[in-house]
């Protein structure tokens, strides 16, 4: 091919190929459920603030994110196809079509967690729906964002899935605790003026990770 | 050559002696006169000596980092596996550095704030970057290959490197601060800070921090040099 693929093309690749056995999204499916079933049952009938329920929306996030991102290239080294990208393209069409896959794949994860996670947990009441869907939004993003070049990183490394969330975690520790706090914001019922520095800080860290790990796959690519 | 390795390491020794003599033995008083008083002041009194060691640690551990991340890059653009020696034998000493800081400021902060860890942004930000080495240092056990641990690792440091400056926007914004220096300080301990302390202090101070230097300049170089030793053992093997 004498272009070379372009990103959309590596992107209608993973979503074929996710589809061809639905792995990923029946896992994570499920993932999400026995997480959200266990935070219940621990809740119980105490009436819990909701600044800790907002923390905990995004640990269940976090985790799932973590579970369903880390597969994305090491799937890629386990089947051995990885050659045959590398042979087709540049590293920089590889990286844009992945990323874009796992921002549809974190997005479309965090809005279900979002949707189940009002629907089973009484006491979290969202005021300000505006805020709260923006940030999920944003925040999957920037999720997606810093961890596409990690999953690369661990796919290469001999270790597969436990070092993902031990990288990852001082990384997106900022954007974490920005998305908690306008989370608490959304759920007190703010103005979307208020919330408005927090959401500079969230696309800020998704321009800034994915502008870096544009610059740097290459070198985790093409070893 | 021999005779300036010699001169270096004399000259160092005297200098973090004195260092040490001077900033613990030097009394503090409400009213000093002279090289050998300190001023006194509310809120910090004799625990303000703590600058003479705690901040100088503290820089060295940016600066060991800053070198680590640099030669990240150099190894980045050329391959070449003499810097990789140099990033990690810098990001080994960074980290020990950044536990010492760690140390003494938890300790200072038991008897200055009550408690030994109470998440202040500062204390935050240290944490991360503790958690950040720490999962350097695995993700490099983690590879056997040299030349794809030193690409590997030089990018996580870059990726973890470039979250920085956004602790520096976020954390004043989740908690206020305790430490001296931040905003709505009002112990008094504001002018240690602002490098208005008293000109004795300022020079055991920057004597410190300059002897703090040279120790990690000094332990750098030897680090480099046992690592090289032990590539040349093991090629030759």
């Amino acid at each position: 091919m004498m272009t070379g693929l372009i990103p959309y093309q590596i992107f209608v690749k993973e979503i074929i190929s996710e589809f061809r056995t639905r792995y990923a999204l029946n896992a994570l499916m499920m993932f999400v459920v026995t997480t959200l079933t266990m935070v219940v049952f621990s809740l119980g009938d105490n009436d819990v603030p909701y600044e800790i329920l907002s923390g905990m929306l995004w640990i269940i996030i976090f985790f799932s994110a973590m579970s369903g991102l880390s597969r994305t290239f090491v799937a890629e080294e386990e089947r051995g196809t990885s050659l045959t990208l590398r042979l087709l393209t540049k590293a920089t069409n590889v990286y844009i079509g992945k990323l874009m896959y796992n921002i549809v794949l974190i997005c479309s994860l965090s809005v279900f967690i979002a949707l189940a996670y009002q629907f089973i947990i009484d006491d979290f009441v969202v005021q300000s729906q505006s805020i709260f869907w923006v940030t999920i939004l944003l925040g999957s993003i920037g999720l997606a964002g810093a961890s596409t070049i990690l999953a690369a990183i661990i796919a290469k490394a001999n270790t597969k899935g436990t070092l993902f969330p031990v990288l990852s975690f001082p990384i997106l520790l900022p954007l974490l605790l920005t998305c908690i706090r306008a989370t608490v914001l959304a759920v007190e019922g703010a103005f979307i003026s208020e919330a408005l520095k927090d959401f500079q800080i969230l696309i800020s860290f998704a321009i800034v990770m994915i502008a870096a790990s544009v610059m740097l796959f290459n070198f985790v690519w093409n070893d | 050559m021999i005779n300036m390795n010699i001169f270096f390491k004399v000259f160092l020794s005297l200098l973090l002696t004195a260092v040490i003599i001077l900033g613990i033995a030097i009394p503090t008083v409400s009213n000093p006169q002279g090289f050998f008083q300190f001023p006194f002041i509310p809120g910090l009194e004799e625990k303000a000596r703590n600058i003479f060691f705690h901040v100088p640690m503290a820089w060295t551990s940016v600066l060991a980092f800053f070198m680590a991340m640099f030669y990240g890059i150099q190894y980045l653009r050329t391959k070449n596996p003499d810097y990789d020696l140099r990033s990690v034998s810098s990001a080994g000493l960074g980290l020990m550095f950044c536990i010492l800081a760690t140390v003494t400021g938890s300790i200072w902060a038991k008897f200055n704030w009550g408690s030994f860890w109470n998440w202040d942004p500062r204390e935050t930000s240290i944490f991360i970057l503790l958690l950040i080495y720490g999962a350097y240092f695995v993700l490099r056990s983690a590879i056997e290959e040299d030349e794809k641990r030193g690409a590997l690792s030089a990018v996580y440091s870059i990726i973890a490197g470039v979250t920085v400056p956004f602790f520096v926007f976020v954390m004043p914004r989740i908690m206020s601060g305790l430490h001296p220096g931040s905003l709505g300080d009002e112990q008094g301990s504001g002018p240690v800070v602002e490098m208005n302390m008293a000109p004795n202090m300022l020079v055991i101070f920057f004597a410190s921090l300059i002897g703090f230097t040279m120790l990690y300049f000094w332990m750098y170089s030897l680090r480099i040099r046992t690592a090289r030793l032990e590539q040349q053992h093991y090629s030759t093997e």
